[in-house]
C-alpha cells in the first residue's frame, strides 16, 4: 500500500492530525535554498584541517608542525601540547567524556588531540587554520609524524585474547555486563528437549550521512558569548559537553544546528573536531569553520554495530521456547565515544526477549577495546543486534522442531492479553498484538501459495525463499530516573515551548533535533491540532540552545513519543491559561467553558464564545485580564514519560537466489509496522522504507573491513557498498495501530524500525532458499561470493549434505 | 578530496596537444579526456599531475563515423555519443552494448571511449568489448600515426602501448553488420565497475555459428578473448547446451592464479561468474538472433 501525500490545504482542520500531509521542509531541501553548517560564511572566517594518523596503533615519536606554519596563508597549528601549555586558558579538559557510566566500566583518557599515542588511524594528531580551506588541507598533509608502529586488534573477540595487543591497560576489556538469570537458564537448558545455536557476526558499519560533521565557531570577545554552528542531532547536550571539553560556560555558548543532512547516530556524539574549532574560534579570536571530507567521515564518524555473539536458544517437545542464552563480545572501538557504554548493553540486552514469551533469558556482554574509530550508536543501536540474534534463533529454532516458521513464531508469541507483558530482561513492553501484524504479512505474500511455489521451482534448479522477522523496538528510554539508574549521565527528558504571537500565529520550540525526519511537518500538525488553528499558522523551531528551553535531542526514535508529547503538554497548560481568560472575558466560571476546534465556548449558550486567536490578541494587550494573571499566551513544559514505547511487526522477504553465481533477487519485501498512532502516515512510510533500505544494506551489501594494521580497507563509497536505489526491491508497507497507553498521542516511534527489522529477513530468506545445500545461515553481508560459497560443492537437491562437507572443493560443479 | 595544484592547458588540435607533450616531458603529465578516472585520482590523492593537458575540447577527436566497411569513433567522444549513433549500434553492436552499461547517466555524458581505452582499467567495461570488436587503436605522436590492434593495445593494469609524447586519436572497429552483439557484467555494488563482464558477438549461418567472438573484463589484468568458449561454438549449432558447454569452458587458457582478487571477489570466485556470465552473454545473444530486438 503506497500512501499518498495530501496538500494540507485540503485537510479538516479537525483531521490535521494523522493526515498524510506533504513534508513543508521539502522544497527547500530539495532546491538547494536550506543552509546547511558548510553553507555559512562569516566575515574573516579561517579554515581548519585536522592531521590524523596514518596508522591504526602507533606511538607518536615526534609532531613536527613547523613546515605547515611557514606555508603561507597558515594561521596557527595546535598540537596536544598546545592544549595543555602553561599559557593555555584553564578549565577545559580536551578530553571527551563518556555520558553513560556501567559498574565495570574501565573509563579511559580520550584526548581531543593525541597524546603521545594514536589508537585508530584517524585519530587526531595536530590542527591546521590557515586562511582558506585549500591551504589548511595542504599543511595539515605538512605536519610530519614520526611513528612508532604497535600492534593492532580490531576484532573484539581477539582483542580480548590473552596477549592481544592492549589498546589502554593491561587488556581490553572495557567492561563486563550482564542480564537476566542465569541460574534459571541453565536450567531451562539442561530441561531442554531441543536447543539451536548461532556464532554469528553483526558486522561493523560506517554511518554515511548525507552530509558530513562540519562546524563553524564564531567568538565575540566583547560579550564573552561563543556561537557554534554544528551539524548536531541535539544541541544541548553537545553544548553541556563542549563546555566541559573547552572550558567555556555553558550559558554563554550557543549551539546551532542549521539544516542537518542526516545522522543516523553518528551527530548525537560528542567529537574532538567541533571542540577544536570551537575553541580555536575563541583563541584566534577569528571565526573557524571546519567540514569533513567524505575521507574523514569514513575514519571518524563513530561507526555502528561491532558484534560477535554465540547464543542458543532452548526449546521444549512442542516447540515452545524455554530459554535464551546470550555472550556477545562488543567492539567499542579506540575510545569510549559519548554513549557506547550504553548501546550493546542496556540498548541490547533488553529487546533479547523479542516478540516471545521467554521464561528464562540471560545475556553477558563484554566490550572490547580495538584499533577502529569510536564505535557508538548507529540507527538501532543494540536493538537490531538484539532482533537479529532472536530471528535467527527463531529461524533455526522452527527448522529443529520442525514447524513452520510464521506458526513456531505465533506459538510463542507474547498473547495479545498479557500487556503491559514484564520480560526476563528488565523492561516492561507498553502494548502489543502481535499477530495482527503477522497475519497481514503473511496474507500479503499469499504465504499458503508459497510453499508450493517453493516446492515446484526446486524440482526446476530454482532456489525461493521466505525469511520472517518479528521484530520488537524500544524507543524513548525513560523515564530519566530509569536511564539515571542504568547509567545515563543525562535525563532523558523532552521539553518543548509553545508560544503564541498577539497577531495570532503560534512558534513551537521543541528539544528534539531533526535532521531529516520531518518535524517541521509533524510537529505543526500536532501544535495545530491541539490548539485549533490552521497549520500554517504554525511554525517549528528545533536546533538552537538560545532559542529553545532545554532539550535532549533526537535518536532512538524518541521525538515523536517524547518531544511530541512534550508539545501537546505544552499546549494543554497553554490552553488552560487562554481558557482562564476567555471564561474571564466570557464573564463565565472557566469551568463551564468548554474548548473546541480553536473556541472557547460557555456550556449550554453556543454564541458565548471567543476564538483562542482573540484570546492570544487579549492576552498580550492585556486590558482586561483575570486578576494576577501575568500578561502573554505561552508555555513549557519538560515531559518525563512513564516508560518506554514498543513498536513490533513483521517483515517479510521473499527472494530468489542463484547458487552458481550467488546472486540474490528480492521477489517481494513485505512490511507491516505497529508504531502506535501515526501523526502523519506518509514520513510514517517513509521512515519504514529508509530503514528498510538501511537494513537491507547491512543484510547485503554494507561493512568496514581493515586490515591486521587496523588500516580501512573499505575507506570510501568506491569499496564500501551503500545500497543504491537498484539494490533495493519494492516494498510493499502496510500497518497495524495498538496505541502506547502512557503518552498522550498514543504513538510510539518509527525512526529506526526498518532497519531493525530488514537484516535478519532477508538472511533468514536465503538460509531458507538454500536450505536443500544444509545452509543455515550467512555471515552478513551476504555477499553473491559468500552465498557462492556456502553453497559450493554442495549443489545437491535432496536436501544437501551437512554445512561444511564439501568446503575444499573446487568451483567446477556443472 | 582537494587536488593538489596544477597547470592547465587547453589545446585546440591534436597537433598542439603533441606538442604540449613533448614540451612537459619532463614533468608529470597526464592528459585530461571526461575526467571521469583522472579527477576522482587526482581528488583521493593517487595522482598529482603538475601538469593538465585538456583535449576533451578538441573537435577532430569527436564523432562516430562508418565508412567502407569501418567504424571510427573519435577518441574523445563521449560514451551517450556513441549510444546516439546509429551507425554505432549497427557495426560495433557488442561495443555499443558494452557502452550502455558504464556507470550511469551522468558518467556516459562526461567519460569517453578513449579515455576508457587510454586508461586501461582491467575492472571498466570496454576492453574485454574492443577485443571481441576487433578493434584497432590509432595513436599520433609527434612522428605521425600507427594503427595498434587491440590485442596489442593492452599492456596490462593501467598500462598501454601508448607512449609518453602519443596521444590516442582515434578507434576503429570493422563492420559487425548483421551480427548481434551483447554485453553482461557483475557490476561491483559498491563501485558500479564489473567484477566480470564478458562481451559476446554471435551471427548464425543455415544453422551454423559463423562469427563467434567472446571476451571478458575484470577477470585478468586487462580485457581476455575466451578462446575455448569461441572454439566450442565455432561452426557448430547454437542453443541452450552447446551454449552451456561452451560457457564451461570460458576459463580455459586463463591462469587462475593471476586472475583478479581484491576486496570485491576473490580470482576463484571471479572464474566462476565468468562462466555464468559467459553462459548469459551467449544466452543473450542467440535470443536476440531467434527475435531480433525491434527497434
Ligand atoms: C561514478 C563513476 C562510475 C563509473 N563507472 C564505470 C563503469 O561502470 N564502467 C567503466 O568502464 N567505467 C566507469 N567509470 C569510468 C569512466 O568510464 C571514465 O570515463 C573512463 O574510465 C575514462 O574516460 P575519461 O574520458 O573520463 O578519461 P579521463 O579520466 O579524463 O582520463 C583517464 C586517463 O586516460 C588518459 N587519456 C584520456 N584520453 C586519452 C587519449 N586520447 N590518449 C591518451 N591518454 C588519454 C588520461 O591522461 C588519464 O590518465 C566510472 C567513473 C565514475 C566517476
Amino acid at each position: 500500500m503506497t500512501i499518498d501525500s495530501m496538500d494540507p490545504e485540503e485537510v479538516d482542520a479537525a483531521d490535521i492530525l494523522g493526515s498524510a500531509i506533504e513534508r513543508r521542509e521539502d522544497p527547500a531541501l530539495i532546491t538547494g535554498d536550506a543552509e546547511y553548517t558548510d553553507d555559512i560564511q562569516r566575515p574573516g572566517m579561517a579554515h581548519m584541517a585536522v592531521a590524523r594518523s596514518q596508522y591504526g596503533h602507533a606511538d607518536l615519536e615526534g609532531v613536527d608542525t613547523s613546515a605547515a606554519e611557514e606555508m603561507e596563508g597558515v594561521v596557527a597549528t595546535y598540537t596536544h601540547e598546545d592544549l595543555h601549555g602553561e599559557d593555555t586558558p584553564e578549565g577545559g579538559s580536551f578530553s571527551l567524556p563518556t555520558g553513560w557510566l556501567l559498574d565495570s566500566l574501565e573509563q579511559v583518557d580520550h584526548p581531543i588531540l593525541a597524546d603521545g599515542r594514536v589508537r585508530y588511524q584517524g585519530d587526531a594528531i595536530a590542527v591546521v587554520v590557515a586562511e582558506d580551506r585549500y591551504t589548511a588541507r595542504d599543511a595539515a598533509e605538512a605536519v610530519s609524524v614520526d611513528y612508532g608502529r604497535r600492534d593492532a586488534v580490531t576484532d573484539p573477540r581477539e582483542a580480548l585474547d590473552e596477549g592481544a595487543p592492549a589498546l589502554h591497560g593491561e587488556d581490553n576489556v572495557a567492561f563486563d555486563w550482564e542480564l537476566g538469570d542465569s541460574d534459571a537458564t541453565d536450567e531451562a537448558f539442561e530441561s531442554a528437549s531441543h536447543t539451536v545455536s548461532i556464532d554469528v557476526e553483526n558486522q561493523l558499519l560506517v554511518p554515511n550521512a548525507m552530509e558530513p560533521r562540519a562546524a563553524v565557531a564564531d567568538y565575540s570577545p566583547g560579550s564573552g558569548e561563543l556561537e557554534v554552528f554544528m551539524t548536531s542531532q541535539n544541541p544541548h547536550l553537545h553544548r553541556l559537553l563542549m563546555s566541559g571539553v573547552i572550558g567555556h560556560p555553558e550559558h554563554k555558548l550557543r549551539i546551532k544546528a542549521p539544516e542537518v543532512g542526516g545522522g543516523f547516530g553518528s551527530k548525537i556524539h560528542h567529537y574532538a573536531d567541533e571542540a577544536l574549532a570551537a575553541w580555536i574560534a575563541k583563541d584566534l579570536e577569528r571565526p573557524v569553520k571546519w567540514t569533513a571530507t567524505r575521507t574523514e567521515t569514513y575514519v571518524t564518524d563513530a561507526q555502528g554495530r561491532g558484534h560477535r555473539t554465540e547464543a542458543e536458544l532452548a526449546m521444549d517437545d512442542d516447540g515452545r521456547i524455554t530459554g535464551l542464552r546470550v555472550d556477545t563480545k562488543a567492539n567499542l572501538g579506540a575510545y569510549l565515544s559519548t554513549f557506547a557504554p550504553a548501546v550493546p548493553t542496556w540498548l541490547y540486552g533488553t529487546l533479547l526477549s523479542g516478540q516471545y514469551d521467554i521464561p528464562a533469558i540471560h545475556c553477558s556482554v563484554t566490550g572490547a577495546f580495538t584499533n577502529v574509530p569510536p564505535v557508538d550508536a548507529y540507527r538501532g543501536a543494540g536493538r537490531p543486534e538484539a532482533s537479529f540474534v532472536v530471528e535467527r534463533l527463531a529461524h533455526l529454532g522452527a527448522r529443529e522442531v520442525d514447524m513452520d516458521p510464521a506458526e513456531f513464531r505465533r506459538l510463542n508469541f507474547v498473547p495479545a492479553d498479557e500487556f503491559p507483558y514484564e520480560t526476563q530482561v528488565a523492561v516492561v513492553y507498553d502494548s502489543g498484538d502481535y499477530e495482527k501484524p503477522l497475519d497481514k504479512a503473511l496474507e500479503m505474500v499469499d504465504y499458503d501459495s508459497f510453499r508450493e511455489r517453493q516446492e515446484q521451482a526446486r524440482e526446476e534448479g530454482r532456489y525461493l525463499g521466505i525469511g520472517f522477522s518479528c521484530y520488537i523496538e524500544a524507543c524513548g528510554l525513560a523515564p530519566s530516573e530509569l536511564a539515571g539508574q542504568l547509567g545515563a549521565q543525562a535525563g532523558l527528558w523532552e521539553s518543548s515551548l509553545v508560544r503564541f504571537h498577539p497577531s495570532g500565529t503560534v512558534t513551537a520550540f521543541c528539544g528534539t533535533s531533526g535532521h531529516g525526519q520531518g518535524h517541521a511537518t509533524t510537529y505543526a500538525q500536532i501544535v495545530a491540532n491541539e490548539l485549533g488553528i490552521p497549520y500554517d499558522d504554525v511554525e517549528v523551531v528545533e536546533g538552537d540552545t538560545d532559542e529553545i528551553p532545554h532539550g535532549m535531542g533526537t535518536y532512538g526514535s524518541r521525538s515523536a513519543a517524547v518531544g511530541g508529547s512534550s508539545l501537546v503538554k505544552s499546549s494543554e497548560k497553554l490552553v488552560e491559561k487562554a481558557k482562564e481568560i476567555a471564561a474571564h472575558q466570557l464573564e463565565a466560571d472557566p469551568d463551564d467553558i468548554e474548548f473546541e476546534a480553536g473556541e472557547f465556548r460557555l456550556a449550554g449558550a453556543p454564541d458565548r464564545s471567543l476564538g483562542i486567536k482573540e484570546v492570544a490578541e487579549q492576552s498580550y494587550l492585556a486590558h482586561d485580564m483575570p486578576e494576577e494573571m501575568e500578561p502573554g499566551l505561552e508555555a513549557t513544559s519538560f515531559y518525563d514519560p512513564d516508560n518506554f514505547v514498543f513498536p513490533f511487526g513483521t517483515h517479510v522477504a521473499v527472494v530468489e537466489v542463484d547458487p552458481d553465481s550467488g546472486e540474490i533477487e528480492f521477489e517481494q519485501y513485505a512490511a507491516v509496522d505497529d508504531v502506535g498512532n501515526q501523526i502523519n502516515p506518509k514520513i510514517v512510510e517513509g521512515q519504514i522504507h529508509g530503514g528498510i533500505a538501511q537494513g537491507i544494506g547491512q543484510a547485503l551489501y554494507e561493512g568496514a573491513e581493515y586490515d591486521e594494521n587496523a588500516q580501512l580497507l573499505t575507506g570510501s563509497m568506491q569499496d564500501y557498498a551503500v545500497p543504491k536505489t537498484y539494490h533495493i526491491p519494492e516494498m510493499e508497507t502496510d500497518s497495524t495501530v495498538t496505541e502506547s497507553p502512557h503518552n498522550p498521542l498514543g504513538v510510539k516511534g518509527v525512526g529506526e524500525a526498518g532497519t531493525i527489522a530488514a537484516p535478519q529477513a532477508v538472511v533468514n530468506a536465503v538460509a531458507d532458499a538454500l536450505e536443500p545445500f544444509g545452509v543455515e545461515g550467512i555471515e552478513m553481508p551476504l555477499t553473491a561470493e559468500r552465498v557462492w560459497e556456502a553453497t559450493n560443492g554442495r549443489a545437491t537437491t535432496d536436501g544437501g549434505s551437512p554445512p561444511g562437507e564439501g568446503d575444499d572443493e573446487g568451483g567446477e560443479k556443472r | 578530496m582537494i587536488p593538489d595544484g596544477f597547470d592547465y592547458h587547453e589545446p585546440e588540435t591534436t597537433a598542439e596537444a603533441i606538442e604540449l607533450l613533448e614540451e612537459h616531458g619532463d614533468a608529470e603529465t597526464e592528459l585530461l579526456a571526461g575526467g571521469h578516472s583522472l579527477l576522482p585520482a587526482m581528488k583521493s590523492g593517487l595522482s598529482s599531475p603538475d601538469v593538465l593537458i585538456d583535449i576533451g575540447g578538441i573537435e577532430e577527436l569527436t564523432g562516430v563515423t562508418a565508412d567502407g566497411g569501418t567504424l571510427t569513433i573519435g577518441a574523445m567522444t563521449s560514451y551517450s555519443d556513441v549510444l546516439d549513433a546509429e551507425a554505432a549500434r549497427e557495426h560495433a553492436p557488442a561495443l555499443t552494448a558494452a557502452v550502455e552499461q558504464v556507470g550511469d547517466r551522468q558518467v556516459r555524458n562526461r567519460g569517453t571511449v578513449g579515455g576508457n581505452v587510454a586508461h586501461a582499467d582491467p575492472a571498466s567495461d570496454l576492453p574485454g568489448a574492443v577485443l571481441v570488436s576487433d578493434a584497432t587503436m590509432v595513436v599520433q605522436g609527434p612522428d605521425g600515426e600507427r594503427d595498434v590492434p587491440a590485442e596489442e593495445f593492452y599492456l596490462g593494469m593501467y598500462a598501454t602501448d601508448i607512449g609518453p609524447d602519443e596521444l590516442l586519436t582515434r578507434v576503429e572497429v570493422p563492420s559487425a553488420a548483421g551480427a548481434v552483439g551483447t554485453y553482461v557484467k557483475r557490476a561491483s555494488p559498491s563501485s558500479g565497475y564489473a567484477m566480470v563482464g564478458v562481451a559476446a558477438l554471435l551471427s548464425v549461418e543455415d544453422g551454423a555459428a559463423e562469427t563467434v567472438r567472446v571476451g571478458a573484463s575484470g577477470v585478468m589484468d586487462r580485457g581476455v578473448r575466451l578462446e575455448g568458449v569461441e572454439d566450442a561454438l565455432a561452426g557448430g549449432s547454437v542453443d541452450e547446451e552447446t551454449i552451456e558447454a561452451a560457457a564451461a569452458r570460458a576459463g580455459e587458457g586463463l591462469d587462475t592464479a593471476l586472475m583478479m582478487d581484491d576486496l570485491r571477489a576473490s580470482g576463484e570466485f571471479r572464474a566462476q561468474l565468468l562462466e555464468v556470465y559467459t553462459e548469459r552473454a551467449l544466452a543473450e545473444a542467440n535470443a536476440d538472433l531467434a527475435a531480433p530486438a525491434a527497434d
